[in-house]
């Protein structure tokens, strides 16, 4: 039988704030920092300890709410989420439960038929738990990501493929980067998906009986793992046999998903109201100073970016897919600069430089406004092409303004008419066989010809002034 | 006049004048400890070289509290002081911080001596629940002195200390202060800041104090009070809190008498004396109202369920993994299993197994929910009683301080101890005990003053002028005369 899928993601997204949620502890690098740096009384709860909601980690994640389109609940509870495990200094999470900040959204994702609505439950905060890690014959335990904060972001299961959730996880984490409220490093675990997933036959509404996967890291594990469960699921369905309702691990080695725990062995959280702390509250002044501060979204600057700056559609999604690149783009218009020659000279060679280089936009040499000098010595005639491509070389190097280079090294293009016709001159006269040739008829000879000239000129020869002294010199 | 029968006031105006050092004041108390401690039991730690530290370097000219000695509950946090709770489960645990209220009182120049001793986690009513032996009544040693502040007021009460600090999640403050015969305030829920308590009922947890007189109380209470940025439950002060509209008498006051504090099952001593009490009030110009608290049949059942549920939660901490014993096994289940089976008392585990049962999954509703139904609707009848009076007047508790093992195997009976203590936590409203009379066997009787939220200075001069025209609070025991 056909079967389709139907998916639905909860993503774990850390929250990058200066501090963790409940204390004062720096958040620091989960995979560079020395282990339990980053650890108080609060988060390592000792007796008498209390947990007080960094405001930043509220902002933040009200940020996501809004570019989701989701109500930002004027009131929301945090909850207390209990069970046992070393890494869990309390022995409950505080967690949003019953209220979430953020309920009811909306995302838009492109997909193989079109443009799709994914439509996104809720939104709510928490904190992390720490680390174990299992040595010969212990466990050691690193607080310093208990505590750091988390935002769940819960779809509907509106998905119906892995490339659909995939597009979703992609677009999603676009959004997040540009928020600044997520560095996107998948590497460090900063972003982690749990995927649920069922099938239905083809043509039929009632929702299949589904599993949760856990601890996904990476786009890929979560599209491979999904795609392992919907075949999985579909093949147990033809055989007559019925979808368990289970948790589910990722062996990413063998490819393969593993039962964690059955339905009946289902953790009771026994979640209740946080004493500890009040209910939360928004109220309007705080939420206009957030909207106020949100940075216009992916898709809406790829659309004034079509709409403004007539860059092709592939340009306008290149130069969007990072707000950093988005923004140099930007600033190097503004300094004067064609978009489109700027497009082109930031997804040609600049972009070639920092894939050769490995540095990222915010890392180069380069400034917008350098870059904007290059193209105008360009455009004015000053620099040929293929030297403006090693002036850029040379800015992205050291960093000196491109002007001086050209100076300095002499590439400043020759313009000058008596020069040029002097190298013309030589040429003509160092090649008579191949003007003979022109003459009588193989007008392809005079590229050849152009060639040498340039050669000669060392690359630096106005090409229009050249071609005109040289056809003005064969034909004369 | 001695020492020992000085007010707070008065020690303060001897140390100021010179007549006496903060020293010599601090090492009066650490005589009077040292005497009367094997009788009493009422601490756990005592440091006489940090008292001694403190009150030599104590330089505060202005804070009425400079060099005066405090004995600490050992549920609050003193960084130096080991912390256990009354609990095993954190025996040699050194805190390494102060609670903001004891910090405060530190800084107004406060000589901490020590920490007394607490039903474990402040869970019971009589210190018979501490890992550490039961504190003694010091009016009858064969008595209990009540809890779970029980060591804070058997050394006030024994002259051991002039004032102490307890915690009052249901009644541990206001019963131990009535068994002992003196004065104690549980505040306003959020009044004083909770960092550095450890928590048993968060939301009904709150710092308070006792001592011989409602005087004594109250520099103690105003230096604590306030919003505390480590604490999100905690709130600014009143600036202009609710006084009497006469400092001189009780004309214009309104005080209700609700006729479900007294009813049958109170001792008829205690009935008696806070009737008495109450006509002590009448005769000060008040005007005795009677009114209905109608939920109150309820108040213990929802206080055992929400309490026990938030302690089954506060209490997870304590799972051997980051500080004191921990019990060696084989698999991380028997870690938590062993270490919080062999150190966990057995009234502790009670708790945390009632407070589980109420917030598992299909069990929820009808217990937890429930419970924090039955706490609206009481929160309600104060809400509504104080729109026609000003105070309230009450037993603190239905007896007398009981016998050393009275409710030995029936844990139920003494919970039914704490049912005209419980109401004023579940509503967050302030609670202030004074001592109003004895029974026929010499014990202390208590009655209780509860007002609305942010009314405790109203309640203070209620109590004031109550203890200007009575004695009860000189009456003192023996060990102490
Ligand atoms: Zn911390």
């Amino acid at each position: 039988m056909k079967y389709e899928p139907v998916i639905g993601l909860e993503v774990h997204v850390e929250l990058a704030t200066e501090s963790k949620i409940f204390c004062g502890c720096p958040v620091v690098d989960s995979v560079e920092a020395e282990p339990n740096i980053a650890v108080c009384p609060v988060c390592s709860a000792m007796p008498g300890t209390l947990p007080v909601v960094n405001e930043r980690a509220v902002e933040y994640a009200m940020r996501v709410g809004m570019a989701l389109g989701c109500k930002i609940e004027p009131v929301s509870i945090f909850a207390r989420k209990n069970y046992f495990y070393p890494d869990l200094p309390k022995g409950y999470q505080i967690s949003q439960f019953e209220e979430p900040l953020a309920t009811n959204g909306e995302m838009l994702i492109e997909t193989e038929d079109g443009e799709k609505v994914i439509r996104v439950l809720r939104a709510h905060l928490e904190e992390d738990a720490g680390k174990l890690t299992h040595v010969e014959g212990a466990s050691l335990v690193d607080l310093n990501r208990a505590g750091v904060p988390l935002l769940e972001i819960v779809s509907q299961p509106d998905m119906h493929s892995a490339a659909e959730a995939r597009a979703y996880a992609e677009n999603l984490r676009e959004i997040l980067r540009y928020l600044g409220v997520n560095s996107g490093d998948m590497e460090k675990g900063v972003i982690r998906f749990e995927a649920n997933t069922s099938v239905r036959p083809v043509g039929t509404e009632k929702l299949g009986i589904r599993t949760e996967v856990k601890n996904l890291n990476s786009f890929r594990s979560m599209e491979d793992a999904i795609n392992c469960e919907i075949a999985r699921q579909s093949k147990v369905l033809d055989e007559g046999g019925e979808v368990d309702q289970v948790t589910m691990g990722w062996d990413e080695e063998k490819g393969q998903t593993y039962v964690m725990r059955g339905k009946e062995d289902a953790h009771d959280y026994r979640y209740f109201p946080e004493p500890d702390l009040p209910p939360l509250k928004v109220d309007d002044a705080w939420r206009k100073r957030v909207r106020a501060d949100l940075p216009e979204l992916p898709r809406a600057k790829f659309e004034r970016f079509l709409a403004d700056f007539k860059l092709s559609e592939y340009d306008a999604k290149v130069l969007v897919s990072d707000r950093a690149i988005a923004e140099y783009f930007e600033e190097t218009v503004n300094n004067g600069a064609k978009p489109k020659a700027v497009a082109n000279w930031m997804t040609g060679e600049l972009f070639a430089l920092m894939n050769q280089t490995e540095v990222s936009i915010d890392e180069i040499k380069v400034t917008p406004k350098a870059l904007a000098e290059l193209i105008s010595l360009v455009s004015e005639g000053k620099i040929n092409k293929n030297t403006a491509k090693e002036v850029l070389g040379e800015i992205f190097k050291s960093g000196k303004n491109p002007q001086a280079i050209v100076e300095k090294k002499g590439l400043a293009q020759v313009s000058d008419t008596a020069l040029i016709s002097g190298f013309v001159s030589s040429v003509i006269n160092a090649h008579p066989d191949e003007v003979t040739s022109y003459r009588s008829g193989k007008t392809g000879v005079a590229n050849w010809l152009f060639g040498q000239v340039m050669r000669e000129a060392r690359g630096r020869a106005n090409p229009q002034i050249l071609r005109e002294e040289l056809m003005k010199q064969l034909d004369g | 006049m001695k020492i020992k029968d000085l007010s707070l006031a008065g020690l303060k105006e001897s140390l100021s004048s010179g007549e006496m050092k903060s020293t010599e004041l601090t090492r009066f108390y650490l005589d009077c400890i040292g005497e009367r401690e094997t009788d009493v039991n009422a601490f756990l730690h005592i440091d006489e070289k940090y008292a001694l530290a403190k009150a030599n370097s104590a330089n505060c000219p202005n804070s009425p509290l400079c060099g005066i000695p405090i004995a600490i509950k050992d549920v609050l946090m003193v960084d130096g002081m080991p912390a256990t709770a009354g609990s095993k489960i954190l025996e040699g645990y050194m805190p390494p911080f102060t609670a903001t209220a004891v910090k405060k009182l530190e800084d107004a120049g406060m000589v901490i001596v020590g920490k007394t001793n607490t039903d474990e986690f402040a869970m019971g009513s009589s210190t018979e629940n501490s890992a550490y032996g039961v504190t003694h009544n010091p009016w009858n040693l064969d008595r209990v002195p009540g809890g779970s502040s029980g060591g804070s007021a058997a050394a006030v009460a024994a002259g051991m200390v002039p004032v102490a600090l307890g915690s009052d999640t249901g009644g541990s403050v206001r019963q131990p202060a009535s068994y002992c015969g003196i004065s104690g305030i549980k505040p306003t829920y959020g009044r004083i800041s909770r960092y550095g308590l450890s928590a048993y009922g968060s939301s009904l947890d709150s710092i308070g104090v006792l001592a011989r007189s409602v005087a004594d109380i109250i520099p103690v209470f105003k230096t604590m009070v306030g919003k505390d940025p480590l604490d999100a439950t905690s709130v600014e002060s009143p600036t202009t809190p609710r006084r009497l509209p006469d400092a001189e008498s009780l004309k214009g006051t309104r005080i209700g008498v609700p006729k479900e504090y007294f009813v049958e099952g109170t001792q008829v001593e205690v009935a008696g004396a806070v009737r008495e009490a109450i006509q002590e009030f009448k005769k000060m110009g008040a005007e005795i109202i009677p009114i209905s608290l109608p939920h109150t049949e309820y108040a213990i059942p929802a206080y055992y369920i929400l309490a026990s549920a938030e302690a089954s939660a506060n209490l997870a901490r304590f799972d051997g993994i980051r500080y004191t014993q921990r019990e060696g096994a084989d698999t991380l289940a028997e870690v938590y299993n062993q270490t919080r089976g062999k150190l966990f008392g057995e009234e502790v585990k009670r708790r945390i197994m009632l407070g589980t049962y109420a917030l598992s999954a299909g069990y929820y509703d009808a217990f937890y929910g429930q419970a924090q139904k039955v706490r609206t609707l009481i929160r309600r009848d104060f809400e509504d009683a104080f729109t026609k009076v000003d105070a309230i007047a009450t037993p603190v508790a239905p007896t007398t301080a009981f016998k050393i093992g009275a409710h030995g195997d029936d844990p139920l009976s003494m919970y039914l101890e704490d049912i005209f203590t419980l109401p004023a936590n579940l509503a967050g409203v302030p609670g202030l005990a004074l001592p109003v009379g004895f029974d026929d066997a010499n014990m202390p009787i208590g009655m209780q003053l509860m007002g609305t939220r942010f009314s405790e200075e109203l309640l203070f001069d209620i109590g004031k002028i109550y203890q200007r025209e009575t004695s009860w609070h000189e009456m003192k025991p023996k060990m102490a005369r």
